[in-house]
């Protein structure tokens, strides 16, 4: 890892929900932000700066909504930035706020990230018309559907891989208070009875639309308090989206993105060396697509540790053991989230899904065209 | 702090009217242009600032990111605010000490929407949005709340707009006339001509910067504050917020030779150069806005951006031994950035 040492000392999250009408934006967020605090037993005068993350401004109606939610956040007199980076925003919020504390700036930051979804329409704000661009009206599921299409092409992977990840990954949620779709006996059969959305996304194998935030209070190493997930890696990688001949179904910059984070943390082989991942999977057939892209297994071969179990909470290598996107999708959020329970991993503090032991964790986000990706890795070794 | 200094500067010639030119294609001359002037055809970190509102559309910075020509895939990142605070993360993420370059650019095409429509929201959507309070409209309770003086105002104005004239980048604008209002006390002149444009920044560490460019201009402070959101919370006639930021990067710890000020209605010139401690004894010696500043022409999202780079000229250029670049957000410069560079 570059720079001075930073570590999660503080994680919160509010229950992930269809809508929270109890709330307003600003109660959201604070809520998330209070718990995060709390976790770390300090208050917001001990914070030195704010980072807010969210997806576009277009998903709730407030542009630059760090103006509005300063105050609610303890920002005023403070610092606070705004990161925009599409759906990996929520990765790429915790890797600024890490970077005010690897840079020397800050010795204590607090990172939010929030989506409202329940304030207006996501799949409206993404099907548009700009002027200078055409129009797919056909929301992330319509656009990510050929991509997957063509990793079955690609890979051979039979038609029900996609089910399983459904079902493990709801399974999980089943052990997550803050889990929004809970779906008690969800099995195969059921995965398999809902409708055909986009082929080959079933209703039940795309994430939810979800209101929540999530918050994490980093620190320098002078400043920790608590239990301290350390920071052993930060990256983020972009790619172009018109680029002709980008790999879509296997993005060049999440492979360079999971090497850079793999180079400072130490990690030659990560399916042996990384004791748990969440990674952001927001379309079932994404967990075999990332599983290759990430390194965890061979290219064509990501279906096989899927079909195998050996992502499952009692795998040798368990994904989303939170129950991941598919279960939870406060769209600015839900990469903060990946992070948040990475680190809940290693303080040894994720409760009825904890993976025992676990001591290196890897925390993924990725965004836009499968072009932006943002990953971490915490661990209890102090790096 | 590791040193870091400015040693690349690009912008458009910035239009007030709509050119016909989509986003990417405002930014790439720039970026050819400091990637031509520093020789750095990649660098260590990439970041942006733009608004999806100005574009009318989520994710305005996706496609410019092919202007960027981003590959193989760089680290980048992108913050839906002015660029100049874009360029703040890249000074952090320099701090690392493990790259040694970054590029900065902004962008805005306010021609494509109603900017006094667009910027309502920006405020809290459940008290203040409701009550269609645009930009113009609380600019103009500061500076009655300012109490500002009409011929003081004129005159920055005049200034402005001559700078402005003189500069090939900012638009050109007559001599300010006329007793109508935009929102009393502020007459239509007063209020920054919104403008398409872009800017670009290339920061470069220690050595890399010496070798790079003859006289860097080195970032000797840079840092941001936030005020409460809300008007009736704050003093408007004064800025704690910009005078935090100015205390925080050290900004009165010697002369200030030049000062671009992201002054958006010219009421805010007066309270910044108070925030700034730019007023006083060495008042005079202080050149504000040689640029003419956004009151010459405001391409939203760039123009915090270009007040930096417009300062780090002048120490490139020689002009100037120590220059301040400052960028604003929010109602009422809620929010403030302040930049002091060297020689």
């Amino acid at each position: 890892m570059s720079g001075n040492r930073c570590a999660v000392i503080g994680v919160g999250q509010t229950e992930y929900r269809t809508k929270r009408r109890d709330v307003s934006i600003a109660g959201l967020v604070r809520e998330a932000a209070a718990r995060a605090l709390a976790d770390a037993e300090l208050t917001w005068r001990d914070i030195d700066a704010v980072v807010l993350g969210k997806a576009p401004d277009l998903f709730e109606g407030v542009m630059m909504p760090e103006a509005y939610l300063a105050d609610a956040l303890g920002a005023a007199g403070k610092p606070i930035m705004r990161v925009h980076t599409a759906g990996s925003v929520g990765g790429s919020t915790a890797l600024v706020g890490a970077s005010l504390v690897q840079g020397g700036v800050h010795d204590r930051v607090l990172v939010v990230a929030f989506e409202k979804q329940s304030e207006s329409n996501a799949t409206w704000a993404l099907s548009t018309h700009p002027p200078f661009n055409a129009s797919l009206v056909v929301g992330a599921g319509g656009y990510f559907a050929p991509h997957i299409r063509e990793y079955m092409r690609r890979s051979g992977a039979p038609g029900h891989i996609g089910t399983l990840v459904a079902v493990k990954d709801r399974r999980n949620a089943l052990k997550n208070p803050y889990a929004h779709l809970k779906i008690p006996g969800i099995d195969r059969a059921m995965v398999e009875s809902t409708p055909m959305l986009w082929e080959p996304i079933r209703y039940l194998e795309t994430c939810p639309s979800s209101d929540g935030a999530c918050a994490l209070v980093l620190a320098s190493e002078k400043a920790v308090t608590g239990t301290p997930a350390w920071v052993q890696g930060t990256a983020m990688r972009s790619e172009p989206i018109f680029r002709a001949g980008r790999d879509t179904v296997d993005p060049r910059a999440g492979r360079d993105c999971a090497a850079d984070v793999y180079r400072q943390a130490g990690v030659t082989d990560p399916r042996r060396e990384i004791d748990v991942a969440e990674v952001y999977v927001p379309f079932s057939w994404y967990e075999p697509m990332w599983l290759e892209n990430l390194g965890f297994a061979a290219e064509g071969e990501g279906w096989k540790l899927t079909e195998s179990g050996a992502t499952a909470l009692d795998g040798d290598i368990p994904w989303n053991p939170s129950g991941g996107v598919l279960s939870s999708n406060p769209i600015g959020a839900s990469g903060l989230i990946r992070f948040a329970e990475a680190a809940l991993q290693v303080r040894g503090m994720a409760g009825e899904h904890q993976v025992d032991g676990a001591r290196r964790a890897l925390g993924h986000a990725y965004g836009g065209g499968a072009q932006f990706f943002a990953m971490w890795m915490v661990g209890t070794d102090r790096p | 702090m590791r040193e870091v200094a400015v040693v690349a500067f690009a912008q458009t010639r910035h239009s007030a009217v709509d050119e016909g030119l989509s986003e990417p294609e405002l930014i790439l001359p720039v970026i050819e242009e400091v990637r031509r002037a520093s020789g750095l055809r990649t660098f260590g970190f990439t970041c942006s600032g733009s608004c999806d509102y100005l574009a009318g559309a989520p994710f305005s910075f996706v496609s410019a990111l092919d202007a960027v020509g981003a590959w193989p895939p760089i680290s980048e990142s992108h913050v839906e605010m002015d660029a100049a605070w874009a360029l703040y993360e890249a000074w952090v993420r320099l701090q690392h000490g493990d790259v040694d370059s970054a590029l900065v650019y902004g962008f805005g095409k306010p021609s494509q929407g109603d900017l006094r429509q667009i910027m309502t929201l920006q405020l809290d959507p459940y008290y203040l949005a409701p009550l269609g309070l645009d930009h113009v409209s609380y600019a103009a309770l500061q500076a009655s709340a300012r109490g500002a003086d009409r011929a003081e105002l004129d005159e920055i104005v005049r200034r402005s707009r001559a700078a402005g004239r003189a500069n090939p980048y900012a638009l050109d604008l007559p001599d300010p006339e006329g007793d109508a209002f935009a929102v009393a006390p502020l007459r239509p002149y007063d209020v920054a001509p919104p403008a398409d444009g872009a800017a670009a920044v290339v920061l470069a560490a220690g050595d890399l910067a010496r070798s790079v460019c003859e006289r860097p201009a080195w970032i000797r402070g840079i840092a941001h504050c936030m005020d409460s959101h809300y008007l009736g919370m704050r003093d408007l006639a004064r800025s704690a917020s910009a005078a935090e930021a100015a205390r925080a990067a050290g900004a009165g710890k010697a002369q200030v030779d030049v000062a671009e000020l992201h002054v958006r209605f010219s009421h805010e010139e007066p309270i910044l150069r108070e925030a700034l401690g730019l007023d006083g004894a060495s008042a005079a010696a202080t050149e504000i806005n040689p640029s003419g500043g956004p009151l010459a022409a405001d391409p939203v999202m760039a123009t915090g951006l270009i007040r930096i780079g417009e300062a780090a000229r002048r120490i490139i250029d020689g002009a100037a031994g120590r220059a301040l670049g400052h960028a604003a957000s929010g109602p009422c410069l809620q929010h403030n950035l302040v930049t002091v560079m060297e020689g």
